[in-house]
């Protein structure tokens, strides 16, 4: 207790904020990677970038504070859920295919957000500093309100995921299965294409657009070395998310001229690359011992 | 006039080479599904580029393009090894791989010193067209040859990376594309898969890596995938579809700039838009109403 007094309120209020997020990302992320469906989040993390500028612009328009967290972060879920069913959308067209309609829309969401970002920047609101920060993430200069709100967002993530854990997981490594007994396979997939997009919208403060989805991607990578049960994967997901997200929130406070995104993400790469070599289900070596 | 030249033109030039280049093999890429580890790439190629200027001391061409090569091929051996070996799924494996790298090369950036002296990562990602303007456009008493010879770098560099991925896909023309429509038959009549796997990497990451600096990833990336796949929505025939996706995406560097121009003057506005997003917008809006109406056809 003496070691969270000697770190005030609001650092605490932040890390823990960032250690929910992380649990969240590392359990939604499980189910994107067992669908296949890992890199959606990608797009789904630039995608947003249009809608945070288009909320920038309308708070301004009305005269409110345009760096309001719920307000960015409404714009962000919003142009998040346009990305989702534009990607759908298009991969349903023939002869255009899952893979090119994520990247079309993730570059082309981009695109468009950089365009209204120009128009945000000429703006003389003095306020739009934090939006260059969006580019690689901060945690330094997270307001509480913020953090609250991703703590929030995380722990609705993760009670969601339990309450249909089993449902998720039958679909995840048995999807003939799952749809012979009657499950709702593709209202489940939705839900977990949902689920991921959440995660990363309240990722993006503290990680950046190129790199909240490393968040969702890294941490089930690693904790399916260890396990081929759906359960225990998502278990160590949710706590890899966790200690990679706080180790790199941590180290980039520590150290100079490091960003929190990057920080967080090359922490992640440790626990995958030790989990690639020892992990005990499906580790490099592993494969005597088993 | 002579503001378009000192202002407008050179933008208009780079975004042009670039968008061909990326488009041209962006042909590839999509027949055959890798839409996204073009993205991924894009991104991989950052610490490679990032060491080799630190290390040589200088941003010059041969030393990006050298150094984004390496780290092309770096990440596509980890993650072929992560697939084949660490029976990593593919998407997860290319989000693993190109996430670290570039949280690497931004690091390394940063720590370097680089990050002050100029090299903005910011532009490397949301481009930076708008930095492309032609001093010596007003032409001296040297005439034609001297007043060409005063363009920006840049221009050169991309222009060199045009021919050499032009090259790079008329070589090997016939096996690429056997290989991206029958890659079972590619494989069992003998082709050196191999090598071509490698030939298509090169030209990505030359195209990549040249659109860095200036031109940015963002917009290689919707030239890569958009006017290929519209393209593909319009013909079936490969020699046709490379030929429409260079004229769509010159077209669409063409008026996704003036967009960027003329659309803030219309409503009184003297700002100008990010033109790098602009086209990539604009790109995707092509693709979206091709789909559209090819949908109801």
């Amino acid at each position: 207790m003496n070691l969270l007094a000697g770190l005030g309120f609001n650092t605490v209020v932040v890390m823990v904020g960032v250690a929910a997020l992380g649990c969240a990302a590392g359990a939604a992320g499980t189910f994107a990677m067992l669908r296949r469906k890992a890199l959606v989040s990608d797009a789904v993390a630039h995608g947003t970038l249009p809608g945070i500028a288009g909320a920038f612009l309308l708070a301004a328009l009305l005269g409110r504070a345009p760096r309001e967290a719920a307000w960015l972060m409404g714009g962000a879920a919003i142009a998040a859920i346009l990305s989702l069913a534009a990607i759908e959308w298009l991969a349903r067209r023939p002869r255009i295919g899952h893979d090119t309609a994520t990247a079309a829309v993730l570059a082309c969401g981009f695109g468009l957000g950089l365009a209204l970002m120009s128009v945000v920047q000429t703006l003389s609101v003095g306020s739009q500093a934090g939006l260059e920060q969006l580019l690689f993430g901060s945690a330094a200069g997270m307001l509480p309100g913020e953090a609250w709100l991703m703590g929030g967002l995380a722990v609705l993530v993760l009670a969601v995921i339990g309450l249909v854990l089993k449902e998720l997981s039958t679909v995840a490594f048995d999807p003939d299965f799952a749809a012979t007994i009657g499950l709702p396979v593709a209202r489940l997939d939705a839900l977990v294409a949902l689920l991921c997009a959440s995660v990363v919208v309240a990722a993006l403060p503290i990680a950046g657009f190129v790199l909240a989805v490393a968040l969702v991607v890294i941490p089930p990578a690693a904790a399916r070395f260890w396990s081929d049960r759906a359960g225990v994967v998502v278990v160590l997901a949710a706590a890899i998310g966790s200690a990679s997200a706080l180790a790199g929130a941590a180290l980039s406070a520590i150290l100079t001229d490091t960003p929190t995104g990057p920080a967080i993400v090359l922490v992640a790469a440790l626990f995958f690359t030790v989990s690639l070599f020892f992990g005990r289900a499906r580790g490099l070596l592993a494969g005597g011992a088993a | 006039m002579s503001e378009f030249w000192t202002i407008d033109f050179v933008p208009l030039l780079a975004a042009g080479l670039s968008a061909l280049a990326c488009a041209l093999v962006g042909n590839l890429l999509v027949l055959t599904r890798r839409a996204m580890a073009a993205d991924a790439l894009s991104h991989a190629i950052v610490p490679g580029v990032v060491i080799a200027v630190a290390l040589a001391g200088v941003a010059g061409s041969v030393v990006v393009l050298i150094g984004g090569i390496a780290s092309a091929f770096a990440a596509s051996a980890l993650v072929a090894f992560l697939v084949r070996a660490g029976r990593v799924e593919p998407g997860t494996a290319l989000g693993v791989v190109f996430t670290t790298f570039f949280a690497f090369g931004v690091l390394v950036l940063e720590w370097s010193g680089l990050a002050r002296t100029g090299f903005d990562v910011h532009h490397v990602i949301t481009g930076y067209l708008e930095g492309l303007i032609w001093v010596g456009a007003e032409g001296g008493d040297g005439g034609l040859l001297a007043t060409v010879a005063t363009l920006p770098p840049v221009v050169f560099e991309l222009a060199l990376v045009l021919v050499l991925v032009v090259a790079i896909l008329a070589i090997f023309r016939k096996e690429l594309a056997l290989l991206a429509f029958d890659p079972v038959f590619a494989r069992a009549s003998g082709l050196p898969v191999g090598l071509l796997e490698a030939a298509l990497l090169t030209a990505t990451a030359l195209a990549c890596t040249a659109a860095f600096k200036s031109v940015g990833v963002v917009l290689a990336v919707a030239m890569i995938v958009c006017p290929a796949a519209t393209a593909r929505l319009l013909t079936q025939r490969l020699s046709t579809q490379v030929a429409l996706s260079a004229a769509i995406a010159l077209g669409t560097v063409l008026f996704g700039y003036a967009a960027a121009i003329l659309a803030p003057r219309a409503v009184g506005s003297a700002l100008a838009l990010n033109a790098a997003g602009t086209i990539g917008a604009m790109a995707g809006l092509l693709l979206a109403g091709t789909a559209l109406i090819r949908a109801r056809a």
